[in-house]
């Protein structure tokens, strides 16, 4: 509705034609962009389609080869983030750039001082202009609460404020819901409904389909460099940006079929495991999960996942508990060892378990099998044989790239990812783990992904899923275990769960018993 | 040959402008003297007789050999511990105890014949060398502790022990000064020239055997993966701590056989003086090589050749040997301050600096090693 009352005035941010190059690559290629005052307006696009670039343009990190940019009409050049935020361009960054240890109020005042004089901060005036900003748009804020004790929903709202303490008009969000539960997703929309009310532009970076068609007025979709596609919610549906993002059909939701659970492969036994300051972060977990079926842990990241994955693996020792695998107490095991027992680890961090980016994708792809036949004979490595896995493993799981000497951090994310499962699904596997396998790739790779999760299923492997996005959850999930400050408080069967209750308990942890259904827990 | 310039280009650049800065010290010198007549061409002349010294003649050449020989050998010790992730500051004490051992051991077999002799003085060398590269690994394995610390602490310790084993218990008897006695047979036998000794061979096959390990063989793909990514390295059944502690026994023993190599091969006794600065020089000779075993051969080249030019340079300009370790010096600080190099030069397609291919920093404490 806004659009139409302000469509005969001038667009509050105009991009025209705007073009980068770098070396090899067109980044951007005459992109035209414009966000209306008091409009919604969401960029969608893969990872490496340039909306990074087109962002750092925006902000004065980059220079435009091509093209301009206008600001109420009138062309202004963008020397630099500090003159972007002068001009009232502001951007809430994907990381948080907060210090934890200093208040709200301090963190806002961080480079843009309210002065009492040349010496001292004013920071009486500060707090009440934060606290009006933050009855302006419907929270509740304490400027003298310190930020590392806020939930991030709260901190997200921190970085929020800090743009509109510096008269943001338009606001830049680099995929903001990524760490958000969908109760804290909704409330940050409120926010921002309330922000486009009040005249502020917000540009809205996001790879979430159904968000995007859910908070924005207008979207733009950029591929490979290029606007491919302008659209108006009411006028599309998720399929039809998916097509336009990847350039080709992309099936949403992958047909999971039926599963056929067998025999116990993973049983887990009043687990305790400590995090690395050595506070319990797994608290007397039980879970189960038999061959052919795929067990979905969900909950908000940082609730005691990563740490009871890298126990099961043999990467994080146990405080106390057991691990058995098809009967058999692993809990000692190391990651050798789990491996070779016929156990797959996709892991969160990639970059940091997943692979050794200065190596070549050939020496990623050996990386857990480089010791033994046909990789190497005794102390020394067969190239060949290595070369012939490589290039098959790159072939069979779409990695693109050159060739498999490239080193891996020259593969995008989704690429980086399809060479982590290319190492780790190409044999028969009794246990696979998965954890946020998804995080931060592009569609057509999520896709690709969850097709192999469900073939792999098929085969009859045990998987464990642990996933921060409810979606991914309940689409592959035959049962959903909510981990909750260390606990499972929590298991549902995955095809009849409701995305609101699980929600509830990822954010709250629920009331334990009530919420599990005896039907599934004692099975 | 942009593939060269890629490599290569930043090491070149800092060679480049360490000689300039040396030429701007040498005019600068000449303004301090007294008595002094000024003259512009002072630097040209000083590194003319530095060439001529190096490579002027057939006895230089080997002289150049001659001083290359420890500065390759050290070289690869500290690039070893650059591909682990390790930071290998004790070279210098590892290669003061190599050539202590050697010239203990060597003393004691000095009349025996020199097949027996000389592997023994030079397996001495290597362990004493290793050992003292065994330290500093287990101490990280086990507590943690960063190599640059300890190994900078057992430098001194070296130092020490040296001139009181130089001064006591080695010390020919009735000597006014603290001198070994000769390793008689342990000596190297000289292989080219007057003075070319076996140690050349040593080094160059040293290098083929490093790059070898690091290239070709399983442990050496363990060594460069700890040092590229130790969580991934944990994962993939390795293990790290093995590793650390594997790895600076190896650089001590590459560094123990730089010292052997000098005393077995150029001096044949030690006296409390033994001290060049190879071991430090070795840091220089390993980061402008990019920590690659073949480029060592040229940069450690590079470094002997101003070290066997420099007394032909004072007395011909008379400029102090000195000026050597200030254009080294220059050169090393030029590498590491790449990314400004590329900025304020403008260069294009160098890759970059020293984060391409070392560590030169890790954390401290227990989270770097599990």
């Amino acid at each position: 509705m806004t659009s139409e009352i302000e469509a005969v005035q001038a667009p509050a941010l105009e991009m025209r034609g705007i073009t980068k190059r770098y070396p090899g690559v067109v980044a951007n290629d005459g992109i035209d962009l414009d966000v209306r005052p008091g409009e919604i307006h969401a960029l969608l696009g893969e990872n490496g389609a340039g909306k990074t670039t087109l962002m750092n343009i925006l902000y004065g990190l980059a220079t435009p080869d091509e093209g301009e940019i206008l600001l109420d009409g009138q062309p202004v050049r963008i020397s630099g983030p500090s003159d972007a935020i002068s001009r009232g361009i502001n951007m809430v960054h994907q990381h948080f750039m907060l210090v934890p240890v200093f208040t709200v109020a301090e963190n806002i005042l961080l480079g843009e001082e309210t002065m009492a004089n040349p010496v001292f901060l004013d920071r009486r005036e500060a707090s009440r202009r934060i606290r009006e900003l933050g009855a302006r748009f419907g929270f509740d804020i304490d400027p003298d609460a310190k930020v590392g004790s806020l939930s991030v929903g709260w901190q997200q709202r921190v970085e929020i404020l800090k743009a509109l303490y510096r008269d943001a008009r338009i606001l830049v969000l680099d995929e903001p819901t990524a760490v958000l539960t969908p109760q804290e997703t909704e409330e940050i929309f409120e926010v921002l409904r309330r922000l486009a009310q009040q005249g502020h532009s917000i540009l809205f970076i996001s790879h979430k389909l159904y968000e995007v068609l859910e908070i924005a007025d207008r979207i733009t979709v950029i591929r490979r460099g290029r606007v491919v596609g302008e659209r108006i919610p009411s006028e599309t549906n998720e399929a039809d940006l998916a097509e336009l993002m990847v350039g080709r059909a992309v099936e949403l939701t992958v047909d999971r079929g039926e599963s056929h659970p067998a025999q116990t492969v993973l049983r887990v036994s009043d687990l305790q495991v400590a995090d690395d300051r050595g506070n319990p972060a797994v608290r007397s977990v039980e879970l189960e999960v038999r061959a052919g079926e795929i067990l979905g842990i969900a909950g908000v990241a940082g609730n005691g996942q990563d740490e009871l994955v890298e126990a099961i693996i043999g990467l994080r020792k146990v405080t106390s508990g057991t691990i058995a695998l098809s009967g058999e107490n692993v809990t000692a095991h190391g990651p050798r060892a789990m491996n070779e027992a016929g156990v797959a680890y996709v892991p969160a961090d990639r970059h940091r378990f997943g692979l050794v980016l200065p190596f070549s994708i050939a020496d990623n792809i050996v990386l857990t099998s480089y010791y033994r036949a046909p990789f190497a004979r005794g102390f020394l490595r067969d190239f060949g044989a290595i070369e012939t896995a490589a290039a098959a493993g790159v072939a069979k799981y779409d990695v693109r790239t050159p060739s498999a000497d490239a080193p891996a951090n020259t593969l995008s994310g989704g690429n980086q990812q399809k060479l982590v499962v290319a190492r780790e699904f190409d044999r028969p596997l009794t246990l696979l783990i998965l954890d946020q396998p998804t995080r931060g790739l592009d569609v057509g790779s999520i896709e690709f992904i969850h097709r192999q999760a469900i073939r792999m299923r098929d085969e009859g492997t045990a998987i464990l899923l642990v996933s921060a996005e409810l979606d991914e959850i309940l689409e592959l999930s035959d049962r959903i275990a909510v981990m909750y400050r260390g606990r499972v408080v929590a298991t549902v069967d995955g095809r009849s769960a409701d995305k609101n209750h699980v929600g509830l308990l990822m954010a709250t942890g629920g009331e334990s018993r009530e919420a599990v259904d005896p039907a599934v827990a004692s099975r | 040959m942009r593939r060269l310039w890629t490599v290569a280009g930043l090491p070149i650049v800092s060679i480049l402008l360490g000689l300039v800065v040396g030429a701007f010290v040498i005019l600068g010198s000449e303004l301090l003297l007294p008595d002094h007549e000024f003259s512009w061409t002072l630097p040209i002349t000083a590194y003319a007789a530095l060439i001529e010294g190096s490579i002027g003649s057939f006895g230089a050449i080997v002289n150049t050999l001659v001083a290359t020989v420890p500065l390759v050998l050290a070289g690869l010790s500290v690039a070893l511990g650059f591909k682990a992730g390790l930071f290998n500051i004790g070279a210098q004490g590892q290669f003061l105890m190599g050539a202590l051992g050697a010239v203990a051991a060597g003393v004691i077999v000095a009349d025996q014949p020199p097949i027996v002799a000389i592997p023994v003085a030079m397996a001495a060398g290597m362990l004493a060398g290793a050992a003292w590269g065994f330290i500093p690994g287990i101490l990280k394995a086990v507590s943690g502790a960063h190599e640059v610390v300890t190994t900078i602490m057992l430098n001194y310790i070296a130092i020490s022990i040296l001139a009181w084993a130089v001064s006591g218990p080695l010390k020919v008897p009735g000597s006014p000064s603290p001198i070994t006695n000769d390793v008689g047979n342990a000596a190297f036998p000289i292989v080219i020239g007057d003075n070319g000794h076996m140690g050349i061979l040593i080094a160059l096959g040293m290098v083929v055997i490093v790059s070898w390990l690091l290239n070709r063989t399983t442990l050496g793909f363990e060594i460069r993966t700890v040092g590229a990514n130790p969580d991934a390295a944990r994962y993939a059944g390795m293990r790290p701590r093995t590793l650390i502690v594997l790895t600076m026994s190896m650089c001590g023993l590459l560094a123990g056989l730089a010292g052997t190599s000098i005393v077995l091969g150029v001096t044949h006794s030690m006296t409390s003086s033994f001290g060049t600065t190879v071991g430090f020089d070795a840091i220089a000779v390993a980061l402008l090589a990019r920590s690659n075993p073949y480029g060592i051969i040229f940069s450690g080249l590079l470094f002997g050749a101003m070290r066997a030019g420099a007394t032909l340079m004072q007395i011909e300009a008379g400029i102090a040997p000195e000026l050597i370790d200030v254009i080294q010096a220059t050169i090393l600080l030029f590498l590491v301050a790449a990314p400004v190099l590329q900025r304020v030069l403008r260069l294009r397609g160098v890759s970059g600096g020293l984060g391409a291919t070392e560590t030169i920093t890790r954390s401290y404490g227990r989270e770097a090693v599990s």
